[in-house]
């Protein structure tokens, strides 16, 4: 056997290095006169090494993909077993109209739907309500019963294809609704799959999309989890979102801990709701946002797993592999997007994508250029689609597994954000866990400081927005715009109508008053949503009936 | 002296999206002027009444929903139904080029967009925004 060759410490060698070598040239050329920092504000140093990594150790802190702790990657054999889903997020105007969008976007390679509702169905509220004025199919579809669903689902096959829905407080009516369809189809709920977002911790703390108070809506929210283990087992019951979180102007690293935060509360919640976490935990999954710092995403998401594989199994207690994996959907950050100059970003959202695939994610919706403007027309959303696809098929990233894993510098930071978020986790237990930090208003607070600061650091031209306070040029609007008609909104009134005509509305109202029955007592809700949503009770009649048990949240206007 | 200038900034319609507006709401208060932030999830009517109420100057509308065209006019006509539309309204979110000039035709004062600095905005409500008078 040879003798390995003694080499001399790095860490010495770097004294000398700067000494000797570096400082001259210093002295002769500075630095750029800048903060050398992440887009988060975090301070990177000019150059990392081992000395960066002194108790670095491969099997506890990265170990092999598909194992504890994950840092590398939640399958074995990552995309060279499958690539991610490529998942664009559509909904607009009617169902109709969206489902024509679902069949383009299948046509052109898109593997999973994804349906964003407006604004009305989102807050529980029906097309035909005055709060709705303005509002109908403009940022996503219209949904008020169940026929809209089946006809936003019409010709697509429900065994085939996975849908992720974006809601939250009507998470539980929206997925009956799902399930009726399918059943409709001949498809047995047990059969399909797909993710809802129900996620409404990160509404009050971000998305502020929420309807009733935060421990009634826990309660719909461990229903829904008890209901799926035994009935929708393919189900993604939770995608917990710091998406929405970033969106609010949130650093990366608070990204990290209020979403493993709400993670920790929604498993504290099904254990006290008596659901065994290997029954649920399982089936949870998340959700994070791709900023333009490429090393920091990367560090993110890789620190993420970490974290979550030692919550589940230090905290929870359990051994089984497939509740300590953390898998995740990731979107390019809307918010980074620019109205100026709007085809830059192609760019920015290329940079996010791979961070994301760079990042071990298992789906990816990529923003298009224009969303700063209106939602994407089928240009533009087809040239996000195809920068996936390039990603996944020209560039050589999906080749191996964690591409960055052993960079000192990825390592280091991915360290840094992993005791960063554990930090501020550590706190939020101190304040008695993440409701009680909301109702405080903590994470809130946290997040609108941090979106303050990041606007001065644009607006005094510390950090750059290119098109916006550097390299910025007079420019007529080079790109066209979707446009959703106002006609949508009394279209979509008439259809309401002639579902509310042709109903019964005796068995609307038994359905209803069963439902209140539940809400009262514990019974679990979903079979009594479902038989409602079934009779063709609206949206708003449910969430009226839940409304008049639970209460409602207001905005405490935290500013 | 003149008195500070008095700014309500409202989020009408249903969209949760807060970022833009509170980040306005502490730039407007560090450059002096006085802020009443509405919160979330206003009708037109509870802004209008507040704005009133609250005798500001102007008015600051954020939507990024869609709803713009239907929001902003509906807060400038009920102001003009209670004679108050002398108060100044303005706004910014996702509005498409098309649809700004439209609002401005109707006497919307300026729309920002996201980009526009926070700068941009305390500079225009400066140069375009005036006490209205003690009305005490």
């Amino acid at each position: 056997m040879t003798q390995k060759k003694k080499g001399t410490d790095p860490s010495k060698e770097k004294k000398r290095w700067e000494e000797k070598t570096l400082t001259p040239i210093l002295k002769k050329s500075s630095e750029q006169n800048r903060s050398f920092t992440t887009v988060s504000d975090a301070k990177i140093d000019r150059l990392y090494g081992p000395w960066d990594l002194e108790d670095f150790d491969y099997m506890t802190d990265l170990g092999f993909p598909g194992e504890y702790p994950f840092t590398r990657g939640v399958y074995p054999s990552m995309y060279r077993g499958r690539l991610w889903t490529m998942r664009q997020f559509a909904g607009f105007s009617t169902a109709s109209d969206t489902n024509k969008r679902y069949k383009y976007l299948l046509s052109q390679g898109t593997t999973g739907l994804s349906v964003a509702f407006h604004m009305p169905t989102i807050m529980g509220v029906c097309s035909d309500d005055p709060r709705s004025s303005g509002e109908v199919g403009k940022c996503g579809v219209a949904i008020d019963t169940l026929r809209d669903m089946e006809d936003l689902f019409d010709g697509i096959p429900l065994e085939k294809v996975t849908t992720s829905m974006t809601t939250n407080a009507p998470a539980a009516i929206l997925l009956a609704m799902y399930v009726a369809v399918a059943e409709k189809q001949g498809v047995s709920s047990d059969k399909i799959g797909g993710t809802i977002q129900n996620d409404i911790l990160k509404e009050y703390i971000a998305q502020k999309s929420w309807i009733f108070p935060p421990r009634p809506s826990l309660r719909i929210i461990t229903d829904l989890l008890a209901f799926a283990k035994d009935k929708v087992p393919r189900w993604n019951t939770i995608s917990i979102s710091g998406y929405h979180i970033r969106e609010a102007g949130s650093t990366a690293v608070q990204e990290l801990a209020f979403t493993l935060a709400d993670g920790i509360g929604y498993v504290q919640a099904g254990i006290d709701a008596g659901i065994s976490v290997d029954d649920f935990a399982p089936r949870l999954s998340f959700f994070f946002n791709a900023h333009n710092d490429f090393f920091e995403e990367v560090a993110k998401y890789r620190a993420a797993r970490r974290m979550w594989a030692k919550i589940i199994k230090e905290r929870f207690k359990t051994d089984n592999p497939r509740s300590q994996l953390l898998r995740f959907h990731t979107q390019t950050a809307g918010c980074s997007l620019t109205a100026q100059q709007p085809l830059n970003n192609i760019i920015r959202t290329t940079i996010q994508a791979m961070a994301a695939v760079m990042g071990g994610t298992q789906s990816l919706h990529t923003n298009s250029l224009d969303e700063t403007l209106a939602l994407p027309t089928e240009n533009s959303v087809t040239v996000a689609l195809r920068t996936q696809q390039i990603i996944a098929e020209e560039s050589g990233i999906a080749n191996t597994i964690d591409p960055l894993g052993g960079s000192y510098f990825v390592e280091a930071l991915t360290n840094r954000m992993e005791k960063e978020a554990f930090d501020y986790i550590n706190k939020i237990d101190d304040m008695g866990g993440i409701i009680a930090a909301i109702e405080r208003g903590f994470p809130q607070l946290e997040i609108s400081d941090a979106a303050y600061h990041y606007q001065k650091q644009l607006d005094s031209g510390e950090k750059t927005l290119v098109g916006v306070n550097k390299y910025v040029m007079d420019e007529d609007l080079p790109i066209e715009t979707l446009v959703i008609d106002d006609e949508v909104e009394q279209e979509q009134k008439k259809r309401l109508g002639k579902v509310l005509g042709e109903r019964n509305a005796e068995e609307v109202a038994n359905t209803l008053g069963a439902l209140k029955h539940a809400a009262e007592n514990s019974e679990n809700l979903m079979p009594r949503i479902l038989n409602a949503v079934k009779a063709y009770a609206t949206l708003q009649e449910m969430v009226d009936t839940l409304k008049g048990v639970f209460g409602e949240y207001r905005d405490p206007g935290y500013l | 002296m003149a008195r500070k200038l008095r700014i309500l900034l409202g989020k009408p319609g249903l969209d949760g999206h807060d970022r833009g507006v509170k980040v306005v709401a502490r730039a407007l208060r560090d450059a002096g002027i006085e802020v009443i932030y509405t919160g979330l999830h206003q009708t037109p009517e509870m802004i209008v009444s507040a704005a009133i109420q609250e005798d500001v100057d102007a008015v600051g509308l954020s939507v990024l929903s869609g709803a713009h065209n239907y929001l902003f006019t509906k807060v400038m006509e009920l102001l003009a139904e209670q004679g108050a539309d002398d108060i100044m309204v303005f706004g910014g979110g996702i509005i498409p080029e098309d649809d700004i000039e439209t609002l401005k035709e109707q006497g919307v004062g300026e729309i920002f967009l996201p980009g526009d600095t926070t700068d941009t905005i305390i500079t225009w409500i400066n140069t375009h925004i005036t006490p209205r008078g003690d009305n005490q």
